[in-house]
C-alpha cells in the first residue's frame, strides 16, 4: 500500500481558528492564497494585517500575523500610518467592496495617489454581505439586493464602480490586477497577482491592489456552483479580468532595453 | 397598514426595527438617505422594500457612508422635504460633523438611533455611548423603554421637530438588540390616523422661493455667530413644551400618553432609581417586588434627555431620601456618568440636598439582571444614613 504523502499542508500564514464565513464563500480561498504567498515570500514574521469592517472583520484572528482592526473603510489610511513608522514591515489591508468601494473610497484613492508602499486585497462580491445583502457600489445593474429588491437601476443608484479601472488613472498605482476566485486556473492566476502585489511592496515600488471577484451564495440567493457561474457569465463581463498595471514588469522591460 | 397588521387587527408582533420601519412607512417621508450599520440596518432595509413595493412616495438614496447620508438628509431638509434616517454607534459618530450643522440650520431631520457601543474596541451590542456622545449636538433626544414606545416616539418626533417654535432635529433612540431585535406585541395605529396626527409637512424657509432668495450655512464669524448660537438655545425650552404637548395629543389620539419623564411609584418613595431605555422595564418589576416587601422604592424614567428637563427631574425626586442614577455610558475623564452629572446638577440647581449614587452598567451589551437592581436599592439605605456616596462611581456586573 502506497504511503500517503501530504502535498498541500495547512499554510503557516493562517491560524487554526475556525473561520466564520458562510458555506461556499470564497473568503476562505482568498485568505489561504494570501497566507501561502506570505509563507512563500518568507515574510509572515514581518507582516501586519489590517482587518476592516464587513464579513472579514475577524481577519485578525485568521491571519497568523500581527493585526490592527481599522474603522470602516479606513484600511489604507491605517496601513499608511504603520508603513510610515515601520518601513521594513510588510503591511496589507484586506477589504470588501462595502468597505473599500463605498465608505472607504476616499482612503483607497488617496493612498494610491500618494503611491503608499502598501498592498490591498480587495474582495468584490457585489453586495454588502455582513449587514445582510444590501446594494453595494459594485452591485451589477439589475442585481436584486435587499435595498434594490426589484434590481439595481441606473435611475435609482447609478452605475457600478470599476475600482481597478478608476485607480489605473492614477500614476501612483503601481500594481493593479483583477482576478476571479472561480475555477482552479483562475485561482492560480489570483495567487500570482497576490504574490506580485506583495513583491511590488517588497521592492518599494508603491501602491499595489488585487481585486478578487468573489461569490456570496447567501445574499445572492444561489448555491455556490450557481454563484460561480454568475461570476463567469455576468460579473466578468462588467469587471474584465486583467493586469492593469505592473510597474515591476515595466521596469524590467525598461532595464532590458537599456542593456 | 401592512399585510400582517391587516390580518391581525392593529395588535401585531413586530421586532423593534420592524416597528420603526412601520412608523416610517406610515409617516411617508419625502427623502431617506442611508447607509447600513448593525443593529439598525433592518429599519432601512425593511423601508427599502416599502419603497420598491410602491407603498411610500419616498425618494430613497443608498449613499456610500453615514457622513454622506446625513449631508444628503440635511440638504433634502433645506430644500423643503420631510427627511428621515436610521443609524447606530460608529455610523452616528461618522455623522458628527453634520449633526451640529443640521441643528444649527434648524432642520427637523428625524433620525432613529439604535443604541450600540462605540468603538473601540469594536462591539455591536447595546450601550448609550453613541447618543450620549452626541448629547451636545443640538438634537432633541427621546429614549424608548419598549418597542411600543419606539414606534410611538418616532411618530411624535416628527411633530416635535417640525413644530414652528422648535424646528430642531430629533433622535429617537432604542436599545440595540434588546429592543431592535426583540419581538413585542404592540399596537400599530391605522395609517390614516397616523398621517392625520403628523399632518402634511410645512417647510420653513425652503430653497427656491424666488421672491425670497436665501443662503444656508454661510460664514458666520465673531460678528454674529454668538447671537445665532444664543437664538438656537431659545429653541430648547420650546422643544420641551412640544414634547409635553405632543405627548398629550398622542394620548388623546391613541390612548397612550407620554411626557418628558415618567414617575413610577415615586410619590411616597424613599429610595429612587433614575434610568433611561429598556432597563426601566426591569426596574418596574424590582420596584413592585420591593414594595411587596415594604420597601418604599420608586423609579424615575427619563424619556427626554435633550432638552434635559432639569426642573421636572428635581421636582419629581423631591422628598426622596436617597437616589441612584444608572448610566449606560461612561464619560471619560468626568467624575461620574453623563446622566448622573445632569441629575445631580438639576438637584443642586433647584436646591435639593439629596445624596445620589452613580452606577455604570451594561457597557458593550453586558447584561443587567434583577439582582443588580436589588443591590442598587439595597445600597440606598446605607447612602441615606451616610449622607454622601461611598464611591463616586460603582459598576454593575463588572469583573474587577
Amino acid at each position: 500500500m502506497a504511503e500517503a504523502k501530504l502535498i498541500n499542508p495547512y499554510p503557516k500564514g493562517l491560524t487554526e481558528v475556525e473561520m466564520r464565513y458562510c458555506p461556499g464563500c470564497t473568503h476562505g480561498t482568498a485568505h489561504r492564497l494570501v497566507a501561502e504567498v506570505l509563507e512563500e515570500l518568507d515574510i509572515i514574521d514581518r507582516t501586519v494585517a489590517i482587518a476592516t469592517v464587513g464579513c472579514s472583520v475577524y481577519a485578525y484572528e485568521y491571519f497568523n500575523t500581527d493585526a490592527v482592526q481599522a474603522a470602516h473603510g479606513r484600511g489604507p489610511a491605517v496601513a499608511t500610518g504603520i508603513k510610515r513608522v515601520q518601513p521594513e514591515t510588510v503591511v496589507f489591508s484586506y477589504q470588501g467592496d462595502g468597505d473599500l468601494a463605498s465608505i472607504g473610497m476616499a482612503e483607497v484613492v488617496h493612498a494610491a495617489a500618494r503611491s503608499e508602499n502598501i498592498t490591498i486585497i480587495f474582495i468584490n462580491n457585489a453586495v454588502f454581505g455582513m449587514t445582510q445583502g444590501q446594494m453595494a457600489p459594485t452591485t451589477l445593474l439589475g442585481q436584486k439586493t435587499t435595498t434594490s429588491p426589484q434590481g439595481r437601476t441606473v435611475e435609482a443608484a447609478g452605475y457600478p464602480i470599476r475600482i481597478c479601472e478608476m485607480l489605473a488613472t492614477l500614476p501612483g498605482a503601481s500594481f493593479l490586477a483583477r482576478e476571479a476566485l472561480t475555477t482552479p486556473a483562475r485561482i492560480r492566476s489570483s495567487k500570482r497577482s497576490i504574490r506580485r502585489a506583495f513583491e511590488t511592496q517588497l521592492a518599494g515600488a508603491g501602491f499595489a491592489l488585487v481585486e478578487l471577484l468573489s461569490i456570496c451564495p447567501t445574499w445572492w440567493r444561489m448555491d455556490p456552483l450557481e454563484a460561480i457561474r454568475h461570476v463567469e457569465e455576468k460579473m466578468i463581463d462588467y469587471y474584465p479580468l486583467e493586469v492593469f498595471r505592473d510597474r515591476l514588469a515595466e521596469e524590467d522591460e525598461g532595464g532590458d532595453t537599456n542593456a | 397598514m401592512s399585510e400582517v397588521a391587516e390580518v391581525r387587527g392593529n395588535r401585531v408582533a413586530l421586532e423593534g426595527n420592524e416597528a420603526v420601519a412601520e412608523a416610517m412607512r406610515q409617516i411617508n417621508p419625502d427623502v431617506v438617505a442611508a447607509y447600513p450599520i448593525t443593529p439598525s440596518t433592518e429599519i432601512v432595509q425593511t423601508f427599502a422594500q416599502f419603497v420598491a413595493d410602491g407603498e411610500v412616495d419616498t425618494n430613497f438614496v443608498a449613499v456610500e457612508s453615514e457622513h454622506s447620508a446625513m449631508s444628503a438628509c440635511l440638504a433634502a431638509a433645506v430644500a423643503g422635504g420631510r427627511v428621515m434616517n436610521a443609524t447606530s454607534a460608529n455610523g452616528l459618530a461618522l455623522m458628527w460633523e453634520i449633526l451640529y450643522i443640521v441643528s444649527s440650520l434648524r432642520q427637523p431631520v428625524i433620525l432613529t438611533v439604535v443604541n450600540r457601543a462605540l468603538s473601540g474596541n469594536i462591539n455591536i451590542h447595546c450601550d448609550h455611548s453613541d447618543t450620549m456622545g452626541a448629547r451636545d449636538a443640538g438634537w432633541v433626544q427621546l429614549y424608548a423603554e419598549d418597542v411600543q414606545e419606539a414606534y410611538d416616539n418616532l411618530i411624535q418626533a416628527v411633530c416635535i421637530g417640525e413644530n414652528m417654535d422648535v424646528r430642531l432635529p430629533v433622535m429617537s433612540c432604542l436599545d440595540g438588540f434588546i429592543l431592535s431585535h426583540s419581538y413585542e406585541l404592540l399596537t400599530v395605529e391605522p395609517d390614516e390616523e397616523v398621517q392625520e396626527f403628523v399632518g402634511p409637512y410645512k417647510p420653513d424657509n425652503p430653497m427656491l422661493d424666488i421672491e425670497n432668495p436665501k443662503t444656508f450655512g454661510p460664514l458666520d464669524l465673531y460678528d454674529y455667530y454668538f447671537e445665532h448660537k444664543r437664538s438656537q438655545m431659545e429653541a430648547y425650552p420650546a422643544a420641551k413644551q412640544a414634547i409635553i404637548d405632543e405627548g398629550k395629543r398622542f394620548g388623546e389620539a391613541f390612548g397612550r400618553e407620554y411626557g418628558l419623564l415618567e414617575e413610577f411609584m415615586l410619590d411616597d418613595a424613599e429610595f429612587a432609581v433614575v434610568a433611561m431605555g429598556s432597563t426601566c422595564g426591569m426596574i418596574r418589576d424590582v420596584v413592585e417586588d420591593l414594595r411587596e416587601k415594604g420597601v418604599k422604592a420608586g423609579m424615575l424614567k427619563l424619556r427626554a434627555f435633550r432638552p434635559f428637563p432639569a426642573e421636572e427631574v428635581a421636582a419629581a425626586l423631591d422628598g426622596c431620601g436617597a437616589i441612584a442614577v444608572l448610566d449606560r455610558a461612561a464619560s471619560f475623564g468626568a467624575h461620574a456618568g453623563p446622566l448622573y452629572a445632569e441629575v445631580t446638577s438639576a438637584l443642586y440647581s433647584y436646591g435639593k440636598q439629596i445624596p445620589v449614587n452613580n452606577y455604570i452598567y451594561g457597557l458593550g451589551g453586558r447584561e443587567i439582571l434583577p439582582d443588580h437592581l436589588q443591590q442598587v436599592y439595597g445600597d440606598l439605605q446605607q447612602l441615606a444614613d451616610a449622607g454622601q456616596p461611598a464611591e463616586p462611581v460603582s459598576f454593575l456586573g463588572l469583573r474587577e
